[in-house]
């Protein structure tokens, strides 16, 4: 399968990107990991006249921790969050989901920005920025903006960013107190989509009661999505068994997963119930 | 459309002019006429056109050529260069680790960059670490082994058994 024909540019500066995106508006993409893209372009999905190419613009991948921030650079690979120590000290979550995103091969490509600008609620990221509160930096000609992660996603692969922005960083604050965090999915074979996927995100103060709740849904929703009433469950509780019960029948009762060939609805809802109360139980064991 | 790139493969220098649309694989089978390197499902699941960019092990039918300009790339022609058989394909040969040997080349240049980062591997690393490749022959147990055998060739340690397993 060959695409259909565009131009392509390889800039080395972000000033250059911008500018080639302000000539060429919505007739251009931007090349990250191409590991979503090229495939649709290979299938004719999608049908860009213009290709610009961000993998040789130098400082756009790092893994740091700097004012109170976990700070991840857009083009930083799957495959560099897999064996970042920082990322498995600390956010064991992303080692989780990294793990389970599409194979060695892809996750060498692929990149965290590009897993997010797709604005794909199959796209296991999201769920995992939703649990962590994260901001996504999306800068332009003009500066940069600072964007929660609850007013990133707009509908089916539309998000915040507008046609002559790129998505730059992702910022986490870094969690206070005794924090665990988990992230799972269910997937029928080593490179699927998710036929559900949970990430949990909790902090406890010293008397064991909930001070932090995050929770992201992978693919259960037309948009990745929030658990905001399973958090509501946790926080400030004691973290019982009822507690995490009551939160993952939350969950599976507020997404709204449409049936395909991974499972029915039911069946999906089922899943997100166990997967939240499994990820709740990892989470409080990584505390 | 076109884009006047260089690349070296397996040590060698090129210099083309491609089509923009041109893929990484279709460079590497018609232009340089390496066909060591298969293309199977053509959708970035099978991992049968992995090669090495830059030490990378990725999937070329899902990169386009031009994207490559300016890198190094290895393909399983790379791994034998003199003609013996390096590691790794001496312990697909001693394990039967291919039948019809479609996703050979592949598998050989996936394990090559998980031996590169992991040298002696557990049975469990190197399951995930081949799982972005199918294999539809061998059930991926003589692979495993065969990886294993390379593992501790490359090593210098014991060789394990190339007995078949019959079970």
């Amino acid at each position: 399968m060959i695409p259909a024909s565009f131009d392509y540019f390889a800039p080395a500066t972000l000033d250059e990107a911008f500018a080639l995106l302000e000539k060429h508006g919505d007739e251009a993409k931007i090349l990250a990991g191409g590991h979503s893209l090229i495939p649709m372009m290979k299938l004719r999905f999608a049908q860009p006249e213009t290709l610009i190419d961000i993998n040789n613009i130098p400082g756009l991948s790092y893994i740091k921790e700097e004012d109170g921030h976990l700070k991840i650079g857009a083009m930083t690979r799957e495959s560099d969050l897999e064996h970042s120590d920082v990322i498995a000290n600390k956010y064991p979550i992303f080692t989780d989901a990294s793990k389970l995103i599409a194979d060695p091969q892809v996750r060498n490509m692929g990149t965290i920005g590009g897993n997010l600008a797709h604005g794909d609620a199959a796209n296991d990221h999201p769920a995992v920025m939703f649990a962590l509160r994260a901001s996504v930096v999306i800068s332009g000609s003009g500066g940069s903006r600072t964007v929660p992660i609850d007013e990133f996603f707009y509908g089916f692969y539309t998000t915040a960013i507008q046609e002559t922005e790129i998505l730059t960083e992702i910022t986490i604050p870094t969690p206070t107190g005794k924090t665990g965090n988990a992230y799972h999915k269910l997937e029928r074979k080593v490179g699927d989509y998710a036929t559900a996927g949970v990430a949990i995100q909790l902090s406890v103060d010293d008397d064991g009661v909930c001070t932090y709740a995050g929770i992201g849904l992978t693919n259960v929703n037309p948009t990745p999505m929030r658990a905001a009433r399973s958090e509501e469950a946790l926080l400030g509780s004691k973290l019982t068994e009822s507690d995490i019960k009551a939160a993952a029948k939350f969950a599976s009762e507020d997404c709204n997963p449409s049936a395909d060939l991974r499972g029915d609805v039911d069946y999906k809802r089922a899943m997100v119930e166990v997967i939240t109360r499994r990820m709740i139980n990892k989470a409080i064991s990584r505390l | 459309m076109k884009n006047e790139i260089t690349i070296t493969v397996n040590g060698e220098k090129h210099t083309a002019e491609v089509e923009n649309r041109l893929l990484l694989v279709h460079l590497i089978r018609e232009n340089l006429a390496l066909t060591g390197t298969h293309i199977g499902c053509d959708t970035s699941n099978c991992g049968a056109c992995t090669i090495l960019v830059n030490g990378k092990s990725v999937k070329s039918c899902t990169i386009l050529a031009v994207q490559a300009n300016g890198k190094e790339i290895s393909t399983v022609e790379g791994l034998s260069p003199g003609g013996e058989l390096n590691a790794l394909q001496e312990g697909f040969k001693e394990n039967h680790g291919l039948h019809c040997g479609f996703c050979t080349p592949g598998m050989l240049m996936r394990a090559t960059e998980l031996l590169e980062q992991n040298p002696n591997p557990t049975e469990e690393e190197i399951r995930w670490g081949i799982s972005g490749n199918l294999c539809r022959c061998t059930g991926y147990n003589n692979i495993v082994k065969a990886i294993q055998y390379a593992s501790a060739k490359l090593r210098g340690v014991e060789l394990p058994s190339t007995e078949p397993d019959f079970v």
